[in-house]
């Protein structure tokens, strides 16, 4: 039992970066476990992967061809995946936390016997033994959990938890065969999301963002004016594009738009789940105002304003003039 | 045909909270409980199912894994359509960490021999995204992780599906059945529970059941059904910004102060 292997991400041709995080987390855990790093790239064509993954602390890269493999398919990732594991006996194996390692780490967690734990921000290795922290309760508490018993653990990681490695290296590359499996779903079709309608969040400098707080679909309007008002650009939270109150080209996070060019976000009644902070957690400048005092955004907030957000609008509308 | 969803009742905390005194939980004293929001959109599409089949020939059960308490959930469920519930008591329970409730719902799945089980996509307060694929794993069914759309005719031997990936992006799909797929928010409009069928809900029998009446062994009960074990929970210590006090008006003041401050 010894060395780390990483599973790929990639999706319609390109390397997610989060596959270059979990590399950057197996450089700074590579020392307490003993290496080598290895990354498996599953793919119909793996060869540009293959380099794309060849990167910092990686030692080896192996490849599987596969012509069933041209788009994620959990069955076969995980007979593909489980052979590799057997044949390595890596003491971690690590994912990226995301809808694709949704259906497939529990099945390999499991097949395999492997400790088990997701959507992780924080890895430590204590004599010799993989200790692993996350969030629960909407992120109000951390939570260490470690697996005893277990000589092998796989875990899935945080988006945006550690820094991405993107120093070229030269890691050996071989090309296997592993795992039978077939493919238990079809791939039909990709559905690219609907267009933004001139709507801009990836571009925003100045962001107003609405969420459940606002608690009625008549009280969103007011929200447009006041974002028009403010010379901001009003985003949301996933339920209110659910509700198909806003656009989906407003919503804000890990299922909706990055606020890449962001610096002012303001956060009314929002709670600050995890795929929401996914979008906007590294702004420089986040207002939260939430009625919860302990609602997690403001732990992410450089200014907090524990109130009614419909209260506060008010009062800006007033005291901006807006109507 | 039966489709299975197993359902979770999930903690908010309060305000104010403390600490189990073993430094491992949250003390359920300061929790709040509800359905899982995730869960009424699959109790939804499974109901959505029944509905368009002829009558009679769906059944939609629900489940949920926990105390007497978390009968709520299933009378909540019970009101919005499903047609039966089952509780499987959690005495015994203690340490079961995703995988090892899995195993409960993989045994009543086998048991219930239902064409679909129907989870949600995460529960709103642990949100490990895990349960429902492990029920897959252990059931060796086809899986499908964060659906958003589900057109799927009882007895089909494949489902149409659609996933909603990071960015919005969307994968169409079909799926062989039987299969376990978890459900994103928003795949439909989970509908309101009237007066008449919260009554009705609350006169329907919940069948309890113990882990050993499902058929679980103690090799597969809580601890030793386990992958994971929690050491220890804490409050991070957590910078929080500046708290802007005062009243609605002079809060809406310093905050057009920080705009302009900020905006330049
Ligand atoms: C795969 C996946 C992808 C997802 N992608 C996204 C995504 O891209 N974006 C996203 O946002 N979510 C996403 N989610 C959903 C996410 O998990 C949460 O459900 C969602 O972010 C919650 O939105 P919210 O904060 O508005 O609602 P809630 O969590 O319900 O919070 C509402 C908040 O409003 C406060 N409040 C209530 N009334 C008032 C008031 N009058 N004044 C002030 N505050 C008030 C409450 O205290 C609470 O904190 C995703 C989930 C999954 C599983
Ligand atoms: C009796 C009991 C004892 C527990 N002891 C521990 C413990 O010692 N340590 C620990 O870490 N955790 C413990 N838990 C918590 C447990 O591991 C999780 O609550 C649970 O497995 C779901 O994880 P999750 O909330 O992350 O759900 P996710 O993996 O995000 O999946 C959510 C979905 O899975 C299904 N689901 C989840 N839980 C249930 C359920 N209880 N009944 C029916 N369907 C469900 C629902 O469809 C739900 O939408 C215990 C839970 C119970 C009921």
């Amino acid at each position: 039992m010894s060395g780390i292997l990483i599973l790929a991400e990639h999706r319609r041709g390109t390397l997610r970066d989060a596959t270059l995080e979990a590399i950057g987390a197996a450089g700074t855990l590579k020392a307490a476990l003993g290496g080598p790093v290895t990354v498996l790239v599953i793919a119909a064509d793996p060869a540009p992967l293959a380099k794309a993954v060849s990167v910092g602390a990686v030692d080896e890269v192996i490849t599987v061809a596969r012509p069933d493999a041209a788009t994620y398919e959990p069955h076969v990732y995980e007979a593909v995946l489980r052979s590799v594991i057997a044949q390595r006996s890596p003491a971690l194996v690590l994912m990226p936390h995301g809808v694709d390692s949704f259906s497939l780490a529990p099945a390999v967690a499991i097949g395999e016997g492997l400790g088990f734990a997701t959507d992780v921000f924080g890895v430590a290795v204590e004599d010799g033994q993989v200790v692993a922290t996350r969030a629960g309760y909407n992120e109000k508490v951390f939570v260490e959990i470690d697996f005893p018993g277990r000589t092998g653990v796989l875990l899935t990681l945080r988006g945006g938890s550690f820094a991405p490695e993107t120093a070229p290296a030269s890691p050996a590359v071989s090309a296997i065969d592993a795992g039978d499996g077939t493919a238990r779903s079809k791939h039909l079709d990709w559905r690219d999301p609907p267009a933004t309608g001139g709507i801009d969040i990836p571009g925003s400098p100045f962001i107003l963002s609405i969420g459940r707080g606002v608690g009625d679909e008549a009280n969103v309007a007011q929200f447009l004016e006041l974002a028009d008002g403010l010379g901001a650009t009003l985003g949301c939270s996933r339920p209110i594009a659910d509700n198909g109150w806003l656009p989906k080209a407003r919503q804000v996070g890990q299922s909706g738009q990055l606020a890449a060019k962001c610096n002012l976000y303001i956060a009314m009644g929002i709670s600050g789940s995890v795929q929401h902070q996914w979008g906007m957690k590294h702004v420089e400048n986040i207002v939260a105002i939430n009625k919860d005092p302990e609602a997690s955004i403001f732990t992410i907030a450089r200014y907090g304003i524990v109130g009614d957000m419909l209260e506060i609008a008010e009062e800006l509308r007033k005291q901006k003039g807006i109507h | 045909m039966k489709i299975l969803v197993p359902v979770k009742r999930v903690a908010s905390l309060d305000d104010e909270f403390e600490l189990r005194d073993d430094g491992r939980d949250v003390d359920p004293d300061f929790c709040e409980f509800d359905l899982n929001e995730f869960d009424e959109y699959a109790l939804e599409a499974a109901v959505q199912i029944k509905e368009a089949a002829p009558e009679g020939s769906v059944e939609v059960v629900v489940l949920t894994i926990g105390p007497d308490d978390a009968d709520d959930v299933l009378r909540k469920a019970l009101a919005k359509g499903a047609d039966r519930a089952i509780r499987v008591d959690d005495a015994g329970l203690e340490e079961a960490d995703r995988v090892a409730i899995a195993r409960v719902i993989a045994k009543v799945a086998e048991n219930e021999e239902p064409g679909l089980v129907l989870c949600g996509a995460q529960s709103a307060d642990q949100g490990n995204a895990q349960t429902g694929m492990s029920v897959a794993a252990l059931l060796g069914w086809t899986r499908a992780a964060v659906v958003s759309k589900l057109d799927f005719a009882p007895g089909a031997a494949t489902a149409q599906v659609e996933r909603e990936l990071e960015g919005g992006l969307v994968e169409c799909l079909d799926v062989e059945t039987p299969a376990v797929l978890t459900i994103q928010l928003g795949i439909n409009t989970p509908r309101y529970a009237s007066l008449r069928s919260i009554k009705q809900a609350n006169a329907k029998p919940i069948e309890c059941l113990t882990p050993h009446d499902v058929g679980l062994s103690d090799a597969e009960i809580g601890a030793a059904g386990a992958l994971s074990r929690v050491r220890r929970v804490f409050v991070p210590e957590r910078g929080r910004g500046e708290i802007i006090a005062g009243t609605p008006s002079q809060q809406a003041a310093r905050l057009l102060e920080i705009i302009s401050e900020v905006n330049g």
